[in-house]
């Protein structure tokens, strides 16, 4: 109805840019969360949630825009994904409630700080499970009847969507283990380097694994990436992830401060990129396209002018507050 | 379990109760953010220490409830899809933007400053700093204008057409979806009954130490409580009236588009053709379509709605039976609202006259009510929701799309489940949150509420202890 292609194509950009800044930017916090038990009690938890607690809520925002985003430009989209995945989603839901209070609630109650700990760890790992299983889910597809949901309500539940899970809970300890070697020092820095070294190892063993599995969900796929001579242009996503994963090592054998989460949002950025070319032209394998799901051009043109004035005001200030809150954290008072 | 339940029924159930919970926070940290920069800016220009306190004090409070509010909202931005997915087919075109506008000009906004706000005093110094907590509350109220103008849009929709695959589409102007004809008089509504319902927790926070410093020091700044209290007061003298106004106003536009809904409000069953009585109480009672052992007082109602005490008034039975909303609810809370906004009325009135013979802090009774009252607005917001939403029904989209055809094509165990979880969890988690912030609210404000007084505790919640350390003084 009315669908402008070109328009369609920005916002799908849009949301995907919106979805990507959400996965490193909260993605770094879950990881801290998951990590927790890991840290001593005391000043090297204090540490690590001053690492995040003036920034985790503009980072939880993105989601926001994601979810929002979809509802606004591929309204059909939203309505189909939604209950497509509904326990997952609720739980990640609750599993952000729990990691959210969490934050405030141990400062306020030094008695149930243990619990409140724990409810941080469990909820920003549920959270991140239930993202992944989402991740691994859509991309094997989803059953559409008419415009709505045509499946069952476990049928998100599969080896595969428990494999995305599990690799994106590695993925976010992975960035969270790197935003701490940036933020922290001494013992606590100490000890996010011998993490991050654990979880680049577990991240990388996953992102194969799941590139690995990913032709076998459909013939499209398959065709997509092995196919000559699309194989030259898909070949390089595969390359680019070795050359980042050995710069990686190095950063982390130089004990650089900075680099090692760079170049792990890198590897992030290149498993994205492999993700849209999984997709593509798809918003929801193996049916829907992006412009069978677009809203009319009127929605998306008026949104359009919003982003276009908005993300560059909001990239503004958000910079600024992490400018802000620059350098180490916690370190050397006690 | 849930099998034998209708998922419509579960799903609405499930929705309100999260908005609902949701709104609770919102309508706090509307009015307290606001509160938050008037303190401020009072510091700023008198320099008195007391000011900061008491910002100190409250942003302790803002943060937890602040929190809350952020983690049940994200719920809500999903639920639309997750419940109501036919509904986000249809109205995503023209409702999404509205959101969409939301999330650009308001939540980035808050949560980009917040950081700032709470733990930034000593880094980027006070007049930043200040800037800071007026963008917090300025994402405040545009958080309230775009979702406001999405929900009366729903109630009194305008500048639309459907398409042929049953969307709703914008057709002419953009601002007539945004100015749909009941926005304004929400707005207003709403965000005055944010600012009652601070003025209200507040004052009774002031209250409760007046109360008990009157007995013996206890620990918390008399001087605080003393300012507290008098802005409450101050508060509810002026705006309680203006509220009471806006919602005559309001309710006069219902009249126009939505006349079901006022007919629920008045128990009105039956047609008047001269004069309709106000019902005061009475037990609406939907099957036999009457109001049983009803206290009325004959052509008041006509004189409110039509400022005409003969003026006819229809009822419902002019409306199909499966088009009327469940009246007793609608009619009960109706009255608890309006009945609360009396009560705050009345308590305006008081402390006028206890503050024009000087006795503002001299009158126990007068402290003993504004404790009494301190949760009041709470009440009356939910009440007036559950006005609006109940009084809307069957629809979700006014007329034109029924809540049965909007729901998502779950099974019964599903939402029932999922319900479960949601009751379990925000009972849990708000409950222990709230009762951390009556524990807050039950401290006091301490003199010098900067300074550590036990050990490193972290002021603001959050506030990052080495950093207060350094410092001297916290943020
Ligand atoms: C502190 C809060 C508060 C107080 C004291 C009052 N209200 Fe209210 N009322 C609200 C807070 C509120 C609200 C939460 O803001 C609502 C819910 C939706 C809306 O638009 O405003 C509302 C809705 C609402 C509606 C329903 C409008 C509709 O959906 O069509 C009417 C007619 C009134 N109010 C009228 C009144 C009157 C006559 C009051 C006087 C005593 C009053 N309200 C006190
Ligand atoms: C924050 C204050 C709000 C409260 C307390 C509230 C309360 C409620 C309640 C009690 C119901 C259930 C009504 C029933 O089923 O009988 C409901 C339904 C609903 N409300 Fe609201 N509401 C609020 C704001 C909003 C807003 C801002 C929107 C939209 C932008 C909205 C959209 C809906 C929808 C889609 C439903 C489900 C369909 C229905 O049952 O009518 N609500 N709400
Ligand atoms: C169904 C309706 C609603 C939805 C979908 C919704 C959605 C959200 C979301 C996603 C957030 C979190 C934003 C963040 O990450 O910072 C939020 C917070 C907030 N919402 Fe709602 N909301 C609804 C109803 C309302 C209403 C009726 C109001 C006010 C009139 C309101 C005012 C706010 C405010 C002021 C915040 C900031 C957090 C706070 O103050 O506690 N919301 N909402």
């Amino acid at each position: 109805m009315n669908v402008n292609p070109e328009l369609a194509m920005i916002w799908a950009g849009l949301i995907a840019f919106a979805v990507f800044a959400y996965v490193v930017l909260d993605g770094f916090d879950l990881g801290i969360g998951i990590l927790f038990p890991e840290f001593a009690v005391g000043e090297e938890r204090d540490q690590a949630m001053n690492a995040i607690a003036p920034v985790w809520d503009g980072n939880e925002t993105w989601l926001v825009l994601g979810g929002g985003g979809l509802f606004a430009a591929f309204p059909l989209a939203y309505a189909i994904v939604m209950p497509a995945f509904y326990p997952p989603i609720i739980a990640m839901l609750l599993g952000l409630v729990f990691r959210g209070v969490a934050f405030e609630f141990r400062w306020r109650d030094p008695s149930h700080r243990k619990f409140w700990d724990f409810a941080f760890t469990a909820g920003s790992a549920t959270a991140a499970l239930a993202q992944g299983i989402i991740l691994g889910a859509l991309l094997q597809g989803v059953t559409v009847a008419g415009r709505g949901y045509g499946g069952g309500w476990l049928d998100w539940l599969t080896p595969f969507s428990l494999l995305t899970g599990g690799s994106v809970v590695a993925g976010y300890a992975l960035l969270g283990a790197c935003w701490l070697i940036a933020k922290t020092e001494g013992q606590a820095q100490a000890h996010a380097y011998r993490l991050a070294r654990r979880y680049g190892v577990i991240t990388l063993v996953a992102i194969i694994a799941v590139s690995a599995a990913t032709p076998f969900l459909s013939h499209g796929y398959a065709m997509r990436w092995l196919a000559f001579p699309g194989v030259i242009v898909t070949a390089q996503v595969p390359l680019l992830v070795t050359i980042a994963a050995f710069l990686f090592w190095r950063a982390l054998g130089r004990q650089a401060q900075y680099a090692p989460f760079v170049l792990a949002l890198g590897i992030f950025a290149l498993s994205f990129v492999g993700l849209g070319i999984s997709m593509y032209p798809f918003i929801i394998p193996p049916d829907v396209t992006i412009w069978a799901a677009a809203a009319p051009a009127d929605s998306q043109g008026f949104m359009l002018v919003g982003a276009g004035i908005m993300l560059p005001v909001i990239l503004g200030y958000t910079g600024w507050a992490y400018w802000v809150f620059r350098g180490k954290v916690g370190a050397g008072y006690h | 379990m849930f099998e034998g339940f209708d998922p419509v029924i579960l799903a609405r159930i499930q929705f309100g109760f999260t908005v609902s919970f949701h709104f609770i926070f919102p309508s706090f940290s509307i009015g307290l953010a606001s509160y938050l920069a008037v303190l401020e800016g009072l510091w700023l220009r008198t320099g008195k220490a007391v000011y900061l306190d008491l910002f100190n004090f409250w942003v302790k409070i803002f943060a937890v409830a602040f929190a809350m509010g952020v983690v049940s909202g994200i719920v809500m931005s999903y639920q639309f899809g997750t419940n109501w997915s036919v509904f986000s087919d249809k109205t995503g075109p023209v409702l999404g933007p509205l959101m969409a506008y939301e999330v650009l000009t308001a939540f980035f906004l808050e949560a980009g400053f917040l950081g700032v706000m709470l733990f930034g005093r000593e880094k980027v110094g006070p007049g930043l700093h200040f800037a800071a907590t007026c963008m917090v509350a300025l994402g405040t109220f545009i958080s309230a204008f775009w979702i406001l103008s999405a929900n009366s849009w729903m109630q009194t929709p305008t500048g639309y057409a459907v398409n042929a695959l049953g969307q709703f589409v914008m057709k002419g102007s953009w601002l007539d979806v945004i100015f749909n004809p009941s926005f304004p008089y929400r707005l207003i509504h709403t965000v005055t009954g944010a600012y009652l319902t601070t003025a209200l927790a507040v004052g009774g926070v002031g209250a409760w130490h007046l109360l008990r410093q009157r007995r013996a020091p206890d620990g918390a700044s008399p001087e605080a409580a003393r300012i507290m209290f008098s802005m409450a007061m101050w508060m509810a003298a002026i705006v309680a009236p203006i509220q009471i106004i806006a919602g005559d106003e309001h309710g006069l536009n219902t009249l126009a588009h939505q006349p079901a809904k006022i007919m629920a409000m008045e128990g009105h069953f039956q047609s008047h053709p001269k004069g309709a009585p106000l019902i005061l109480f009475g037990l609406p009672n939907q099957t036999e379509q009457r109001v049983d052992y009803a206290v009325e007082i004959p052509k008041l109602s006509s004189l409110i709605l039509k400022h005409d005490a003969d003026a006819p008034l229809a009822g419902l039975d002019t409306i199909a039976r499966d088009k009327q909303p469940p009246v007793a609810i609608v009619f009960w809370s109706f009255r608890v609202m309006v009945g609360l906004g009396m009560a705050m009325l009345g308590l305006g009135l008081w402390s006028l006259l206890a503050r024009a013979r000087g006795k503002l802090y001299d009158w126990p009774w007068l402290h003993r009510a504004g404790v009494l009252m301190s949760p009041a607005g709470f009440v009356a917001v939910i009440a007036g929701w559950i006005t609006t939403e109940v009084g809307r029904q069957p629809y979700t989209v006014y007329g034109l799309l029924e809540t049965a055809k909007s729901v998502s094509p779950l099974a019964a165990p599903a939402v029932g489940a999922s319900l479960v979880a949601f009751v379990v969890v925000y009972f849990a988690v708000f409950g222990v949150g709230t009762w951390y912030i009556l524990k807050l609210m039950a401290k006091g404000v301490q003199a010098h509420e900067t300074e550590l007084q036990d050990g490193p505790i972290r002021t603001a919640g959050t506030t990052p202890a080495p950093q207060v350390l350094a410092g001297g003084t916290a943020a």
